[in-house]
């Protein structure tokens, strides 16, 4: 096989890779929108906010240890324990959980009924209030965070390859790590389909997120719902702040990934969660192909605007992305 | 007679039975505006209880205090032989209280099935893992409420139209299925707003053909409302009439209709 078609299969590949990580994070969107007709800007933050927790529970950090030293003049900054990976993905979990119900509690249930701009809006503030809240909690430093996931290049794929090729050609370069979230991403896919075709409560979720009177006459308690969905939100946060985490460490840039997953919700539909993987792929692939094909031609770095260039054709084609609801207006 | 405490059968042969809901003295205010003073009237098992009277005349505020969408001032709500406390919404349709609304709640964007499904929602109590995965309990208890979705889709006439989405149908059909989700939830009282409200002719017939048959067929205790009097004396066994948020007549339809106040409610009076 000649190396060039080789190279091209193997960006294609890391091209899907790279689209899944994408896709992780417009799936936390995806579920806030779908649920509530809110577009959740805090979603990277909240991403930032989980993978600093866990990195802080593992270590065995003091929350707010920076205040509680500036006020009572203490120097505390760690409990000296070190929590297991597992457990403290767990706990961070369950503060995930907390912060949706606290989230519920305070600023949405004060907003219902309101014009979806106006929970928009709230949102914004929710996004740096929680990044004020990470800084204050756990420091702003960089951190590394290790919960036992593999990685670099697997040897293994590379050794099976290399052989296809010429000399020049040494097999593929697939890290490891994103074969482990490609996985857990196809699971959490898994999961959250059958959670919400098939379950009480995922039925329930789709119901309020269509029609919030309705809902209560079936007997459906919209408080509830919303916890749950921003509850399942904050869950997605946190498996893409691992993923992310682990793969460029954790730090105030993570947030920031939540820009890319505007394009790919653009292009999948902000209602479907199919649609967030289908296009999480799409524009991972179709940004390494692109620089692989079309990059050198035009002095490289296309991987900065090709998705956003991607995301305006569609918006101006096929407004409602590939999966989304049809836009109606009736007249 | 009709009072004794355990029911009477009707001319048509439908048994009626001792009552379910009692409103005790409600009163519900809006700021200044009085909606509902002072009304009390009871609901009766398997009974057709109509509530009309004119636009504005407080009809569809006593159906929002009955489903807890408004909390009343004053006054007591009795069901089942017991005051009920203060609930939210859907804590009352957790109750059994079905409802459906003036202007069509519906789920838009869900089939006609899902939309009834819906109606089961109360009913499913296996837990959340083994109704993802279809396992157990689950999967009975699902072939059961879907057996009685699929039940009341057939008596409603609606079989057609199972898999369309709902935003896609016509006004008539959708009060139909608003009707059908709610007779899903087999509930102990139907409470219906404006049922015939915005229909032509043939629809209106339609829709009481089936208000007529759903009480025949499952039993079930309806209330209702409506402004247009003749398509309730028709229906109804008992009726409520209110007028600017006061209780003016309540009795069998002929009662009613021979009651000076709401014949001057409704005609108006002459100054003469």
């Amino acid at each position: 096989m000649p190396d060039q078609f080789l190279f091209a299969t193997e960006v294609f590949l890391n091209g899907l890779m790279a689209g899944v990580l994408y896709a992780l994070v417009a799936l936390g969107f995806v579920l806030i929108y779908k649920a509530s007709g809110i577009f959740n800007y805090a979603q990277g933050v909240m991403a930032l906010f989980a993978a600093m927790t866990l990195v802080g529970i593992m270590d065995g950090q003091v929350p707010f240890s920076h205040l509680i030293n500036a006020i009572f003049g203490t120097d505390i900054h760690h409990f000296g324990w070190h929590v297991p990976g597992l457990l403290a993905i767990l706990l961070t979990a369950g503060v995930m959980v907390v912060f949706a119900w606290l989230v519920q509690r305070v600023v949405m249930r004060h907003l219902v009924g309101q014009h979806t701009i106006i929970l928009f809006m709230a949102t914004i503030g929710l996004a740096y209030f929680l990044e004020g809240m990470s800084d204050l909690m756990w420091g702003s430093e960089i951190k590394k965070l290790d919960v036992g996931l593999p990685q670099g290049g697997s040897l293994w794929i590379e050794e099976m390859t290399a052989s296809l090729g010429t000399d020049n050609f040494y097999g593929f370069f697939i890290d490891n790590l994103d074969i482990v979230a490609t996985i857990v991403a196809v699971l959490l896919v898994i999961g959250l389909v059958l959670f919400s075709q098939y379950t009480k409560e995922g039925r329930a979720m789709r119901a309020v997120a269509d029609d919030h009177q309705a809902a209560l006459s079936v007997g459906i308690s919209l408080n509830f719902i919303w916890v749950l969905v921003w509850s399942v939100a904050g869950f997605v946060a946190l498996v893409a702040g691992i993923m992310w985490g682990t793969k460029s460490g954790v730090q105030f840039s993570l947030s920031l990934i939540a820009l890319k997953a505007l394009p790919v919700l653009m292009l999948g539909g902000f209602t479907s969660i199919p649609g967030a993987i289908v296009g999480g792929l799409i524009i991972g692939v179709g940004e390494k192909m692109f620089e692989f094909a079309i990059g050198p031609l035009v002095g490289g770095a296309t991987e900065n605007w090709f998705a956003y260039v991607l995301a305006l054709l569609f918006l101006v084609f096929r407004p409602q992305g590939l999966f989304g609801d049809k836009i109606i207006e009736r007249v | 007679m009709k009072d004794m405490e355990q029911g009477y059968v009707t001319e048509d042969g439908r048994k009626i039975g001792g009552v379910v809901m009692e409103m005790k003295n409600i009163t519900l205010r809006f700021g200044g505006v009085v909606a509902i003073q002072d009304i009390s009237f009871d609901i009766r098992e398997g009974e057709i209880r109509a509530i009309i009277g004119p636009n504005g005349a407080g009809k569809s505020s006593m159906l929002n205090v009955i489903s807890g969408f408004y909390v009343p001032q004053e006054g007591e709500v009795w069901f089942h032989g017991a005051k009920r406390p203060k609930l939210r919404p859907y804590e009352v349709a957790q109750q059994g209280i079905a409802r459906t609304f003036q202007n069509i709640a519906l789920f838009e964007g869900m089939s006609v099935l899902d939309n009834v499904m819906t109606g089961r929602l109360s009913y499913m109590k296996s837990g959340m893992v083994a109704q993802a995965l279809w396992k157990g309990k689950a999967e009975a208890e699902e072939v059961a409420n879907r057996e009685v979705a699929e039940k009341v889709i057939d008596f409603l006439e609606i079989q057609h139209i199972r898999k369309t989405p709902v935003g896609r149908l016509p006004y008539g059909l959708k009060k139909r299925v608003e009707l059908a989700r709610a007779l899903a939830a087999e509930p102990k009282i139907l409470l219906l707003d404006e049922p015939m409200a915005g229909m032509n002719v043939e629809e209106k017939e339609d829709m009481s053909r089936f208000i007529l048959d759903v009480n025949d067929e499952f039993g079930t205790t309806i209330c209702l409302i409506e402004h247009d009097m003749g398509v309730v004396m028709d229906l109804s066994d008992r009726v409520v009439v209110m007028d600017y948020g006061k209780k003016i007549g309540d009795g069998t339809p002929e009662e009613v209709r021979n009651n000076q106040d709401v014949i001057d409610a409704y005609l108006g009076v002459s100054n003469d």
